[in-house]
């Protein structure tokens, strides 16, 4: 008999005589936000920054891009496929495609990276990505120390973790973030910053 | 099954672990600090959600659903797993499971992988195991780093190094990184961003070059097949994301039945373990995808004991458990005894119902560990999947006072153990309160030399409070 037919059989065996068990409920709320587009995103601003992203409003991506990578002294961006091309026409950095065979190695010498995104949640700060156009292999916003993230408003925000989640398509690799990488191991400090990109830019992008 | 291994072997039973602890004073004063600190912080994350109840409750019931009909999620797992281009393995305990991944390595032909925290590879024992067969297994958690560098075991579920402070810490990666890999910088401090940058620059390179990776998952969805891992760091990304070749080492009772149910979960897990909205990475992965991440994926189904706990019809409730930890912050017991006195990788609350059902109680600490609780209830009380850890105490205990003469005599012991917790006014004044909402759970007699008597139906507490009845009843 495999292992498989046993484990099967042993939780047959365990369960035959369990009662049915109760309905899944799910009376929980589908939002905890008013439905009002402003309130929402002043809440993803908020939530965004309470877990130290770096928060930017603006109307045009470009020139704040532009502004962004050469604050931090970028000299190299990678550039997944379908980004698109004004959010980085006036950047001065080298533009490093995002291809199937470059190596960590070589991600881990860029400077910054660009990327949009599947969605942002407002009541938890979070943005999610599914390498969809614009967004990139999953490694891409991972390696680089330096990573700005475009949320496209109103369309790109909802409220809550339910909405989310009937948006998102399982079948994508999904990345969800909020905030850059942290650690509390070491007495509970909150330190930010460990392996994934130490600062985090996130651009709510309207019109 | 009692030959079911779940890490720590041979450990003394529970009091004797539980004495040397207590009067380790830097251990109690690291403890206390960080479980007050996620305390307080987890009751404010918790309650800015109005319909946390709701979500307690649904949790629960998928849970159970998810277990009731196990044999029918675990095949659907499977395929959909398979459908989207993952290898599935079945493993009856650790031996098995450790035998897999050490056959699927050695087929890639690497002698190093890296690891995000899992506790399912530490229960089977993975990394011993491989280094047996001349495979280096690197821990890329900062806790699990500080663990391995350190020669240690880790006491907390969800903070492993809780029980070392930044003194400690530095010390050791001082010592020992160099021999792991990239040293320490010189003239490193204790802070810690300090620390975790030494941490990260030792890390990176075995991520830039690794080429399999091993993991767990919180969550893995029947429907879609979907493996979810939660983590902080980012060492988890680079885990799933940066080798060819991903194994993933999963319980059995992990598995949700559909993909609305993780937005339950995405809510609760959070919140209760770290005390975030939401923690910073979460990934989600189906099989393979083409170009992006490992391109070979193996999932490894783990039972080891589990079947055995699912048969229990009290005791199979444990393994709702999503692996939170909040039940360990809020413990007066593990407060004042640590991780270690438990003997298992699964420390606190739940580890004291966990462990003696996947191991059996035949050993000492495992028989012991059900007496490793004043049953205030606490537990029960924060636990996002509402274990009702105090009822499966006090039935396992039923089983052990069953076991006969070696029974009372571990009984008695342990009893003994917990005793100077109970003399700590400030411990039980905690537990008192919380003793009330639980009162049809505890005995009426002191579960001391005498073997219970019928304690199916669970009678009342005594008139006197309970530090009072303790110190006149304990023997
Ligand atoms: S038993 Fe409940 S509170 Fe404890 S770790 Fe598991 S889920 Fe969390």
């Amino acid at each position: 008999m495999s292992s498989r037919d046993r484990i099967l059989a042993r939780v047959r065996t365990a369960v035959a005589d369990a009662p049915a068990a109760p309905a899944i409920t799910r009376d929980y709320l589908t939002s905890h936000t008013p439905d009002d587009p402003v309130a929402v995103l002043d809440l993803l601003h908020e939530n965004l920054a309470d877990y130290r992203a770096v928060v930017h409003r603006t109307d045009a991506a470009g020139p704040l891009i532009t502004e962004l990578l050469a604050a931090r002294g970028s000299g190299s961006v990678l550039v997944p496929d379908g980004l698109p091309r004004e959010w980085l026409s006036g950047a001065t950095a080298v533009r490093i495609d995002d291809t199937p065979d470059s190596t960590a190695a070589e991600l881990d010498a860029v400077d910054s990276v660009v990327t949009g995104c599947a969605l942002a949640i407002a009541e938890t700060g979070t943005i999610v990505l599914d390498a969809g156009p614009g967004q990139g292999r999953r490694r891409i916003s991972l390696v680089p120390d330096h990573h700005i993230c475009v949320v496209r408003v109103p369309d790109q925000v909802v409220a809550s973790v339910p909405q989310a989640m009937s948006r998102l398509d399982p079948r994508r690799p999904l990345t969800w973030i909020s905030g850059p990488s942290a650690t509390s191991d070491i007495e509970l400090d909150r330190v930010e910053g460990v392996h994934g990109p130490r600062t985090l830019e996130v651009v709510l992008l309207s019109g | 099954m009692s030959g079911t291994f779940v890490g720590m072997p041979a450990f003394p039973p529970f009091p004797r672990a539980a004495h040397d602890a207590v009067r380790d004073t830097t251990l109690r004063g690291n403890l206390r600090h960080a479980t007050h600190t996620i305390r307080d912080k987890r009751a404010k994350a918790v309650a800015e959600l109005a319909d946390w109840q709701q979500l307690r409750e649904a949790g629960k019931r998928i849970k159970d659903d998810t277990l009731r009909h196990l044999d029918r999620y675990l095949v659907q797992l499977e395929e959909s797993v398979t459908a989207a281009g993952g290898t599935v393995h079945w493993a009856a305990d650790a031996d098995e499971a450790n035998r897999i991944v050490a056959d699927l390595i050695k087929a890639t032909g690497e002698t190093e992988v890296v690891k995000v925290k899992s506790m399912a590879t530490q229960e089977i024992g993975l990394n011993e195991a491989l280094a047996a067969e001349g495979i280096h297994a690197y821990e890329t958690d900062l806790a699990e780093l500080i663990v391995q560098l350190g020669d240690d075991r880790p006491s907390h579920i969800l903070v492993p190094a809780i029980h070392r402070n930044r003194g400690e810490i530095r010390d050791i990666f001082l010592e020992k990184m160099g021999s792991w890999g990239r040293p320490a910088p010189d003239g490193l401090t204790d802070t810690p961003a300090d620390l975790a940058e030494a941490a990260r620059l030792h890390l990176r390179e075995k991520f830039l070059r690794a080429k399999v990776g091993i993991s767990g998952a919180n969550f893995m969805v029947a429907e879609t097949g979907t493996l979810v891992v939660f983590e902080s760091e980012g060492n988890g990304r680079m885990c799933l994301t940066l080798p060819e070749t991903l194994i993933s080492v999963v319980g059995i009772e992990k598995v949700v039945p559909t993909w609305q149910d993780l937005e339950v979960f995405l809510q609760t897990l959070p919140r209760s373990s770290t005390a975030e909205r939401m923690n910073p990475y979460t990934s989600m992965w189906t099989g393979t995808a083409d170009g992006d991440g490992p391109q070979t994926f193996h999932l490894v189904l783990l039972d080891n004991g589990r079947t055995d706990a699912l048969a229990d019809d009290i005791g199979r409730q444990a393994l709702r458990c999503i692996r939170c930890s909040a039940c360990l912050n809020v413990c007066p017991v593990y407060e004042r005894a640590g991780g270690h006195a438990y003997g298992s990788v699964y420390p606190g609350p739940i580890g004291a119902i966990l462990t003696p059902q996947l191991r059996g109680t035949t050993s000492g600490i495992d028989a012991s560990l059900p007496y490793a609780s004043s049953l205030c209830g606490a537990c029960y009380e924060v636990c996002p999947v509402a274990i009702d850890i105090p009822e499966v105490l006090v039935h396992l205990r039923e089983k052990v006072a069953g076991q006969g003469g070696r029974g009372h005599r571990l009984e008695k012991a342990a009893m003994k153990a917990v005793g100077w917790a109970m003399d700590r006014p400030a411990v039980m004044a905690a537990g008192e309160r919380a003793m009330a909402r639980t009162r049809a759970l505890h005995p009426k007699r002191p579960p001391g030399a005498q073997a219970w008597t019928d304690s199916r139906d669970l009678p009342e507490l005594p008139e006197a409070p309970f530090r009072d009845w303790w110190k006149k009843n304990r023997t």
